[in-house]
């Protein structure tokens, strides 16, 4: 029960510190509002169905806006070696990794639901379904994942902000690819069995990955 | 040191005759394709450099474990010659595909019917994810860590990446599937034989780059002794 | 307290430590000197189990660092010249997210006594970002004497403080040696090494090469010690003994 409250020690504190400036959120919710005007121009001017490609945008969204989130969160740690003050507390190194991931799994998720309504509207589609919210957040937690290790890596690099996508996009490919054609199913209204496979798929993926990026954080953030 | 350098002077010569064996075997032996004719005979290189790049992949795999493990900064030198020639390879798989694919379906790059072309340009992306990322990494051991866990992910991520592709345009998940293309014993016999000799060949160029990595550790060592004038 | 046997710690082919031997024992300051780059932070770090040795023996409190390092991290209370600390969270939130992950039994309670032991019981709602240099460093320290440890690590706790902020400090510090832990701290300053503690040591091109008790020293005894070893820089050789 400690290592539990430590992780969600390590939640409460990024939690509370970005309800106080609401610097990621802020600019997170401005930037896919600006990606997703951005794409309803450029498609509107050529593409006859917007339905068709909204899957895709939506996806690209939320890859690109968590990798904000991703960016960010670590920076945080960052500043004034923070990080070291979480290395030296004793409890087990993966409580550090779950509990970042954590935080970083709220805070995508609470960006992508206030998305939704906008992206619906701009697109003219119902994305407030059961099915679609259970998509959307698998495939979150592929990103938030495997992205927090990743992350965790790129903060350390000469080029920061510029890193994680170089590392993390290629990474999730089969998260874009899989939640996207989930989503497009359930907006072409197909029955769930046919995009269960994809479902089924995310969450293969999700504890797949969540292993790996517990068993390799510490070799990440220790000398 | 004399003795793994006879390891890699035979691996040079066996790699530089069952090259041209398989050379022969490709432009000669095998028969030419009913429908594509002989532009078919690239699908060879193809599929053997896309092989050599997943061996290669999966040696980075190893020897990023490995390291993790140890702390010996041999197996960093390892996966790092893997994957430059692992890199080579799968460029060569990329471009071959293309031909290939302009050849069967008429356009450079048609995502829908060649998820096996997509794959391999995925694998090129990982590796250059992976050379960036150490790029710009200060401090030896801290790149080698980080490629190391890097390199894991990837690999990792690869049969995902795989499942996905090859899933996007079917309605219905297939797992394995063979291969739309009729091979006659002899094309058989020709693609196994390049598969082989591109295997020896990507080894030899391993261990030969192995070879030049070490080297290039122990004039780091001596440097560094130099600089600070004592014994390390 | 402390033993350590042979520590070497190398980054790639540079040698930050090449085989320290010390030993400090229970409630004693110890005080190691050296010039930039002789690897003073590098110890710490390891003694802190931020940082992995490459070999040798490390023991605290009879723990071996390899193998016991989450145990040894409940003994040890770590300063350096960075703050440690969350810039956007409140002076009082900080504190009480450390309790909570050292597990510290009564949190509001140590908060409140820690705050008053460091002066900031004024400053407790306020950002931690919005304190001057001073006070964020005795933030510093409540944070990382929050658990009670038994040992105290120093990593140049004076860096960047002004006279008065030094002056609060050397007065924070007394009291908490005074509590008979065990402390080591590093500086560069010969002076500062004196003040209250009972051993320097001279850590130079990773190595101890020099230990002596406090109580027999003058400044200027130690000022031809640390020239002695440490050279003049410009052949960075040591000295004939």
């Amino acid at each position: 029960m400690s290592y539990l409250s430590k992780v969600l020690a390590i939640v409460w504190k990024d939690v509370v510190a970005e309800l106080r400036t609401k610097e990621m959120f802020s600019s997170m919710l401005v930037f896919a509002l600006l990606v997703i005007v951005i794409f309803n121009f450029s498609f509107d001017l050529r593409v006859e169905n917007i339905a068709q490609v909204a899957p895709g945008v939506l996806w690209v969204t939320f890859a690109f806006a968590s990798t904000l989130e991703l960016n960010r969160s670590l920076a945080l740690e960052m500043e004034n070696d923070c990080l070291d003050g979480l290395l030296l507390a004793p409890m087990d190194r993966s409580a550090i990794y779950f509990g970042k991931m954590l935080g970083n799994l709220i805070f995508i998720c609470t960006i992508e639901a206030l998305i939704l309504p906008i992206f619906s509207v701009l697109f003219d589609l119902n994305l407030i379904q059961p099915s679609l919210l259970l998509t959307i957040f698998l495939g979150t937690v592929g990103f938030a994942g495997v992205g927090t290790l990743l992350s965790a890596i790129a903060v350390n690099t000469r080029a920061r902000e510029v890193m994680l996508p170089v590392l993390l996009f290629p990474i999730i490919l089969p998260v874009v690819i899989a939640a996207t054609k989930a989503t497009g199913g359930i907006l072409d209204g197909l029955p769930l069995g046919d995009i269960a496979h994809w479902l089924r798929f995310l969450v293969a993926f999700d504890i797949i990955f969540l292993v790996v990026s517990y068993m390799t954080f510490d070799f990440v953030v220790q000398g | 040191m004399s003795r793994s350098f006879r390891i890699e002077d035979l691996l040079t010569w066996l790699s530089g005759l069952s090259i041209i064996v398989a050379l022969y075997l490709v432009f000669v032996y095998a028969p030419t394709e009913a429908t594509m004719g002989h532009v078919q005979r690239i699908f060879y290189f193809h599929v053997s450099s896309a092989w050599v790049g997943f061996l290669a992949f999966f040696v980075t795999l190893i020897a990023g474990v490995a390291y993790l493990r140890g702390g010996n900064r041999a197996w960093d030198i390892l996966a790092l010659s893997s994957v430059e020639i692992g890199i080579t390879f799968t460029a060569m798989a990329v471009i071959t595909g293309s031909i290939w694919a302009k050849a069967t379906w008429n356009a450079w790059w048609p995502w829908q019917q060649e998820p096996r072309l997509v794959l391999v340009t995925i694998l090129l992306l990982l590796y250059l994810s992976y050379l960036v990322l150490r790029a710009f990494v200060e401090g030896e051991e801290r790149t080698a860590r980080f490629a190391a866990v890097y390199g894991i992910v990837a690999f990792v991520s690869v049969p995902f990446t795989f499942m996905s592709v090859r899933w996007w345009q079917r309605l219905h998940p297939v797992i394995f599937e063979s291969e739309g293309m009729h091979l006659a014993p002899a094309m058989l016999a020709t693609f196994l034989f390049s598969l082989l000799a591109f295997t020896i060949l990507y080894f030899t160029l391993l261990l030969h780059r192995r070879r030049l990595g070490k080297l290039a550790d122990q004039v780091d060592g001596l440097k560094e002794r130099l600089r600070t004038g004592e014994g390390g | 307290m402390i033993q350590i046997q042979d520590l070497v710690k190398s980054f790639g082919h540079s040698y930050a430590l090449q085989g320290v031997d010390l030993e400090v024992s229970r409630g004693q300051f110890l005080t190691v000197v050296g010039p930039n780059g002789a690897g003073k932070t590098t110890l710490l770090r390891i003694l802190a189990t931020l940082l992995r040795p490459t070999s040798g023996l490390v023991r605290i409190d009879g723990l071996d660092l390899s193998s016991r390092s989450a145990e040894i991290r409940r003994r040890i209370g770590f300063v350096s010249h960075q703050s440690l600390t969350y810039g956007k969270l409140t002076v009082e939130e900080n504190l009480s997210f450390y309790a909570r992950i050292y597990d510290v039994p009564t949190i509001e309670e140590r908060v409140d006594k820690l705050l008053d032991l460091v002066g900031l019981q004024a400053r407790r709602h306020d950002p931690a970002r919005t304190l001057s240099r001073g006070m964020q460093q005795r933030l510093s320290i409540a944070r990382a004497i929050i658990h009670q440890p038994s040992l105290m690590l120093l990593d140049e706790p004076y860096t960047g403080l002004d006279q008065q902020a030094a002056d609060m400090l050397r007065q924070l510090l007394q009291t908490i040696a005074a509590e008979s832990r065990t402390v080591v701290m590093t500086t560069h300053n010969l002076q500062r090494a004196l003040e209250f503690c009972d051993t320097v040591a001279i850590l130079a091109k990773g190595r101890i090469v020099y230990q002596a008790e406090v109580a027999s020293l003058t400044l200027e005894d130690l000022r031809q010690a640390y020239w002695h070893y440490v050279g003049n820089g410009s052949t960075g050789k040591r000295a004939e003994t």
